[in-house]
C-alpha cells in the first residue's frame, strides 16, 4: 500500500489548470502500483463545488487542512500540512506543481521530512520500487533521470509536462472520502505577517505559465511589440518577452521568460528577434515545439528549433498573424 | 549578515557531467554564481543603510567604505576548494568574513544534504556571532532548484522571506526588540508584502539590487582577508549526513539531449510574405 498525494495549489485563481494534469498523473502512478490519490487542500475554500470538481477528478480521499495560527499560503504552512497528510495517508510520493512557489513549499516538504525531492521535473515513474523523475537540465542541453531513496519522495512537476504524460482526465468516481486535518502552524510560520496580498492584474490573454502556445518577443522587435501581441492573439496565445524586452521596458517584468523569469513549456513557443542565450533557453527549454524568426541565420535559438525561419520579425509577424486568421477563418 | 553563494561553472561554457553523473566543475571559468551578486548586495545595503552603534568600531582596516566589525558580512559557501573563487569575489565586493565549508564527505550532496550542512554552518555562525539575516540568490546557475534557500529555513526554524524584489531592515524597537525584516515579492498572481522578526531567511530576485562591482580596494582587502576553512566535524556533524551518503536522491543516467532531427528551415525573400503563408500552413498542419 501506499499514497501518491497531489497539492490543489489554489494560491492560483486558475487552480483547475495545475491540479487536473497532476491529478490525472497521479491517478495512472496510483493505479499502476496500487498506491492510493490523495488530494489536499489547504486552508479555507473547500466548498461544494471544489469538492465535486475534485471528486471528479478520480482520488480516493480529499484532505481538507486547516492551519491554525498562521498564513496557510505561506511555504512553510504548506509544508507542514502536507507533511500530515503524507503522515496520515502513509504516501510514498507528494506531487506539487513547479513554480517558484511550489519548490519553495518543495523544500520546506522535503527538509522537514528528510526526504529527497527533485524539482523541474518533467516524468514521475517508478522502477523498482523507487520514485524516478526525468528533467531536463543545464538549460535544456541534458536529460537526467534521478531516483529517490528515501520513503517518502517529493517532486515538483511541470504541470504542462504532466499534461502531456496523462492528457485524459481519469473518470472519477465522483465519491471521495473528506477528511479533515488541524494542524499547528510551526513558530516560524506564525511569526510571518501578510502585510498586503494584492492579486496581479489579469489580461484577456492566457496565463503565461499556462498558455499552450507563447509568442516571446526579443531585442529584435526593436521595442515594437504591436507583432508579438498580434501573433499571439491570432494564436490565443500568451505574450513573453526575453530579459532585455522587459528591462528596456517594452513589455512588463512579469513577461520575463527565462531562468530568472517564468519557466513555460507550452505546446508551441514563437522566439520573434530572440537570439536564444542559454539564460533564456533555461526558461523555455521543455517547449514541445520551438519556432524561431530571427534575420541572422547563425542565431544559437536555431540549434533548438524544430522551425527555424531566417527573416525580419517586423515583416513576418503581420503577414503571419494575418495567414494564421485567414485560415482559421476558412476552417471555422 | 550571512549570504551564501557558490561557485558553478560559466553558464556559456560547454558544461558536461563526469561518469559519477555529476556537474563538472572546477573548469577555468568557473565563477561566483551572477544571481548571488544579488544577494551580496542585498546584505552590504542593508549594512550599509543600518547605523552602528557607537564604541565598537572595531574595523582594523580602517576603511570606512567597509562594514564595520559591528554588523559583519559574511559569505558563506560549502563546495570544493576551488569554490573559494566565489568567497574572492565576494570579499572584493565588500563582505567583511568569508567561511568555506570544504570537505570530502561534501560531494555529492543534493539540495536537502546540501542544505542540512548550510544550516548547521549557519547554526556555528550564530553561536559566535548573533546572525540577524540568512541572504540567497534566487537560484543557483547550476541547479536551478530554488529550494536550498526554503530548505534552509525550514531546518533553522526560522521564517523565510523568499524571491523578494524589495528587502529593508527595521533595527529593534519595543515591539520587536530582535529587529525585523519586510520584503515586496510578487508570485504568480500575486504581489505580496511580509514581515517577519529577526532572525530570518531571505532570498532575493535579480530585480531587487544592482550589484556594485568590486572597488581597488575591495580587491586588495580579497586577497588577503583570510577565508575560515571548517569541515564537517567543526559543524558537528557526521560524514554520513552529508554527501552521498546523506543524499536521498540519486541520478541514475545523464544524456545530451537528442539531435534535431527534423529541422525545417526557411529562408525568407524580401517582405517576408512568401515564408509566412508556408508557415502558417506548417502550422495549423501541426494542430495550432
Ligand atoms: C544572471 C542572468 C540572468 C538572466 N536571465 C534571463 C532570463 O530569465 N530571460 C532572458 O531572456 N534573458 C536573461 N538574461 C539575459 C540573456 O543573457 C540575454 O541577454 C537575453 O536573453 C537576450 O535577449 P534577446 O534575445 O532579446 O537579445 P539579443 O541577444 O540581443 O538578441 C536579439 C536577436 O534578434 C535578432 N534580430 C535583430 N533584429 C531582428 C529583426 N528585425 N528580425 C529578426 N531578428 C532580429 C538578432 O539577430 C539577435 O539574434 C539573463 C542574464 C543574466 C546575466
Amino acid at each position: 500500500m501506499g499514497a501518491v498525494v497531489v497539492l490543489v495549489d489554489h494560491r492560483d485563481p486558475r487552480w483547475r489548470g495545475s491540479a487536473a494534469p497532476l491529478l490525472a498523473l497521479a491517478h495512472e502512478l496510483g493505479g499502476r502500483q496500487g498506491w492510493s490519490v490523495d488530494a489536499v487542500w489547504v486552508g479555507p475554500g473547500h466548498d461544494e463545488e471544489v469538492a465535486t470538481w475534485v471528486a471528479s477528478t478520480g482520488p480516493v480521499v480529499q484532505h481538507v487542512v486547516q492551519v491554525d495560527g498562521a498564513d496557510p499560503q505561506l511555504p512553510a504552512s504548506l509544508g507542514c500540512a502536507l507533511r500530515a497528510v503524507a503522515d496520515d495517508a502513509a504516501a510514498r510520493l507528494v506531487l506539487v506543481p513547479s513554480t517558484f512557489e511550489g519548490r519553495e513549499v518543495a523544500g520546506q516538504l522535503a527538509a522537514l521530512t528528510g526526504s529527497g525531492v527533485v524539482v523541474g521535473a518533467s516524468s514521475v515513474v517508478v522502477e523498482d520500487g523507487l520514485v524516478v523523475a526525468g528533467k531536463a537540465v543545464l538549460a535544456g542541453s541534458w536529460r537526467t533521470r534521478c531516483a529517490v531513496t528515501s520513503p517518502l519522495a517529493v517532486v515538483a512537476l511541470d504541470v504542462h509536462a504532466a499534461a502531456a504524460a496523462s492528457p485524459a482526465t481519469p473518470p472519477g468516481t465522483g465519491e471521495a472520502e473528506v477528511r479533515r486535518h488541524r494542524v499547528q502552524a510551526p513558530a516560524a510560520a506564525s511569526a510571518v505577517q501578510v502585510l498586503v496580498r494584492a492579486a496581479r492584474p489579469v489580461t484577456e490573454r492566457p496565463s503565461l505559465a499556462e498558455a499552450e502556445v507563447v509568442v516571446v518577443g526579443g531585442r529584435g522587435t526593436g521595442g515594437d511589440f504591436s507583432g508579438v501581441e498580434d501573433l499571439a492573439d491570432a494564436l490565443g496565445g500568451a505574450v513573453g518577452a526575453t530579459r532585455v524586452a522587459t528591462d528596456e521596458g517594452w513589455a512588463p517584468h512579469a513577461l520575463q521568460v527565462g531562468q530568472t523569469g517564468v519557466t513555460i513549456s507550452p505546446r508551441l513557443y514563437v522566439g520573434a528577434g530572440v537570439s536564444g542565450a542559454v539564460h533564456h533557453r533555461g526558461g523555455m527549454a521543455a517547449s514541445a515545439t520551438v519556432v524561431a524568426v530571427n534575420t541572422d541565420p547563425d542565431a544559437p535559438i536555431f540549434e533548438v528549433a524544430d522551425v527555424a525561419v531566417v527573416a525580419d520579425v517586423r515583416t513576418l509577424l503581420p503577414a503571419l498573424a494575418a495567414e494564421v486568421r485567414s485560415r482559421r477563418h476558412r476552417s471555422g | 549578515m550571512v549570504a551564501l553563494v557558490k561557485h558553478v561553472p560559466d553558464v556559456q561554457s560547454a558544461r558536461s557531467f563526469t561518469a559519477e553523473h555529476r556537474l563538472v566543475r572546477g573548469g577555468p571559468d568557473d565563477s561566483l554564481n551572477e544571481l548571488d551578486e544579488d544577494c551580496l548586495e542585498a546584505a552590504l545595503h542593508l549594512v550599509e543603510a543600518t547605523p552602528t552603534s557607537s564604541g565598537q568600531d572595531d574595523d582594523e582596516s580602517g576603511d570606512g567604505a567597509r562594514p564595520t566589525r559591528t554588523h559583519r558580512v559574511t559569505a558563506l559557501t560549502v563546495g570544493p576548494p576551488a569554490a573559494v573563487g566565489a568567497l574572492r569575489r565576494a570579499l572584493a565586493m565588500g563582505a567583511t568574513d568569508a567561511v568555506h565549508v570544504s570537505d570530502e564527505a561534501v560531494a555529492g550532496s543534493d539540495a536537502v544534504a546540501t542544505a542540512r550542512v548550510v544550516a548547521a554552518a549557519v547554526d556555528h555562525l550564530h553561536a559566535q556571532h548573533p546572525v540577524d539575516l540568512v541572504l540567497a540568490g534566487m537560484a543557483a546557475l547550476d541547479g536551478l532548484g530554488s529550494l536550498v534557500p526554503s530548505a534552509v529555513a525550514a531546518l533553522l526554524g526560522w521564517p523565510q522571506l523568499t524571491l523578494a524584489d524589495r528587502v529593508q531592515v527595521e533595527p529593534g524597537s519595543p515591539g520587536s526588540p530582535g529587529g525585523a525584516v519586510t520584503v515586496r515579492r510578487t508570485t504568480a498572481h500575486h504581489v505580496e508584502e511580509l514581515r517577519a522578526p529577526l532572525p530570518a531567511v531571505v532570498s532575493v530576485t535579480d530585480q531587487a539590487f544592482r550589484p556594485r562591482s568590486p572597488s581597488l580596494k575591495g580587491l586588495l582587502a580579497a586577497r588577503r582577508t583570510p577565508v575560515d576553512v571548517i569541515g564537517l566535524a567543526d559543524l558537528g556533524l557526521a560524514a554520513s549526513t552529508a554527501g552521498a551518503a546523506g543524499s536521498t536522491t540519486r541520478v541514475l543516467d545523464v544524456q545530451p539531449r537528442p539531435e534535431l532531427a527534423d529541422q525545417v528551415r526557411l529562408v525568407a525573400g524580401q517582405d517576408g510574405r512568401d515564408v509566412a503563408a508556408e508557415l502558417a500552413d506548417l502550422l495549423v498542419e501541426r494542430g495550432f
